[in-house]
């Protein structure tokens, strides 16, 4: 290769800040292995990047689980698998309550509200709650409506855009390679397949995963070179948060170095792409790792707390946007 | 929520407040975390966490909230 005694960051700046193209899985790599004193530096590039192809706005997001618990799936991160002893029991929201969610999201100025639920994928029940639930918010609040509910049929997939669901959420998780120490009970590719079907449908694609599993830095920058491959309108980056009773529930949180790294390198890897901080920010990061990762390429949050965990509050985001002078995206500019 | 000296079981993993366990950790974790037991009978609660807090229910001993 030409490029071979060339700098990385120096590489990262002529390709992916001047000409839009993100770098390869070699560069992701050099860029997961810069030293500790050129993590700051590779923070300012990717932040260089995010503010150069997708502008200072910061799109806020709530998220709620519509069914907690109880899934037959053995991710082996997951509070909510029913195949390990994880505290956290079965219970769905009612509708009323997932209304009332949606609304205290759009209050703090989020644009986007994300359904989740803990399935393999959506029976019967849980397309009739999604139709009645989707119904009731579009209704009553002025909010995009995503939606996260596992592996969907081509079928189920048409259902959820007559519905008037924006953006489907469906994680790679890891890397092909990784995903089988993660998770026995699906593969990758089923996961994959079901990501084809919602960009064909015309619905955004939001596709990310969690760092910190134990995956290799060569793994990791292959994850986010196969996310560069599917090119997903947005990202979450989640950190492991070991959670009692699942198989990883003893493996430490990610080193916040390490975090940092991983927060360029995916900007460089995505330069257009919606970059969201999404679990595990807090516990990994702390309190100045959000302002951190804000200049250092993510460009979206998940605001106020997450599925089964705790975040920080909305309010605490928000204050730190303006300070920032990022302005939250509004709902206009994203319909 | 439920004044923390008053409970004998830990909220967050269900051992008894009063034995060998230390709670530490546990107490750490529950500013980032909703209860998962109840603190009178030790019985795993059903919680609901919405994106601005959480309800968590008892069988006997009824609902908590954030
Ligand atoms: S499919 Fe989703 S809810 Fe089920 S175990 Fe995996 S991550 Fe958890
Ligand atoms: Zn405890
Ligand atoms: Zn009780």
């Amino acid at each position: 290769m030409a490029t071979e005694n060339t700098d990385v960051l120096d590489r990262a700046r002529e390709q992916v800040l001047e000409r839009g193209i993100g770098l390869d899985e070699a560069g992701v790599l050099e860029i997961l292995r810069l030293p500790d004193e050129r993590v700051t530096e590779a923070l300012e590039l990717a932040h260089e990047v995010r503010m150069r192809w997708c502008g200072p706005e910061v799109e806020v997001e709530g998220i709620v689980s519509l069914k907690t618990g109880g899934c037959p799936e053995d991710c082996h991160f997951c509070s909510q698998s029913g195949l390990f002893s994880s505290p956290v029991r079965s219970v769905w929201l009612d509708i009323p309550s997932l209304v009332e969610a949606a609304k205290q999201t759009a209050a703090t100025g989020a644009s986007e509200f994300c359904i989740v639920a803990a399935v393999r994928g959506p029976d019967a029940k849980l397309m009739s709650q999604m139709r009645e639930g989707v119904k009731a918010i579009k209704e009553a609040v002025d909010i995009n409506v995503a939606a996260s509910l596992g592996m969907l049929s081509q079928e189920q997939v048409d259902e959820l855009v007559e519905m008037g669901v924006h953006r489907y959420n469906h994680n790679l998780e890891t890397c092909r390679t990784y995903f089988p120490n993660v998770v026995t009970t699906h593969s990758w590719e089923e996961r994959w397949g079901t990501l084809k079907m919602v960009r064909d449908s015309g619905m955004e694609v939001c596709c990310g995963g969690i760092i910190g599993m134990g995956e290799t830095l060569e793994q990791r920058a292959e994850f986010a070179v196969q996310l560069a491959e599917l090119d997903p309108h947005e990202v979450p980056l989640n950190f492991l948060n070991p959670r009692p009773g699942t198989p990883f529930g003893d493996q430490p949180t990610m080193d916040p170095k390490d975090a940092l790294r991983a927060i360029a390198a995916f900007r460089l890897a995505l330069p257009k792409t919606i970059l969201r901080y999404a679990g595990g920010r807090e516990i990994t990061l702390g309190d100045l790792g959000t302002r951190d990762g804000l200049l250092g390429g993510v460009n979206a949050v998940i605001v106020g707390n997450y599925l089964t965990t705790l975040g920080r509050p909305a309010s605490a985001d928000l204050q730190l946007l303006q300070e920032l002078k990022m302005p939250v995206k509004a709902l206009s500019a994203t319909l | 929520m439920t004044d923390p000296v008053s409970l004998a079981v830990c909220p967050r993993c269900g051992r008894p407040l009063d034995g060998p366990a230390a709670h530490d950790a546990c107490r750490a974790a529950l500013e980032l975390e909703p209860p998962r037991f109840c603190g009178d009978c030790g019985r795993r609660m059903k919680v609901q966490v919405v994106p601005t807090g959480w309800t968590a229910t008892c069988v006997e001993h009824g609902i908590q909230t954030s």
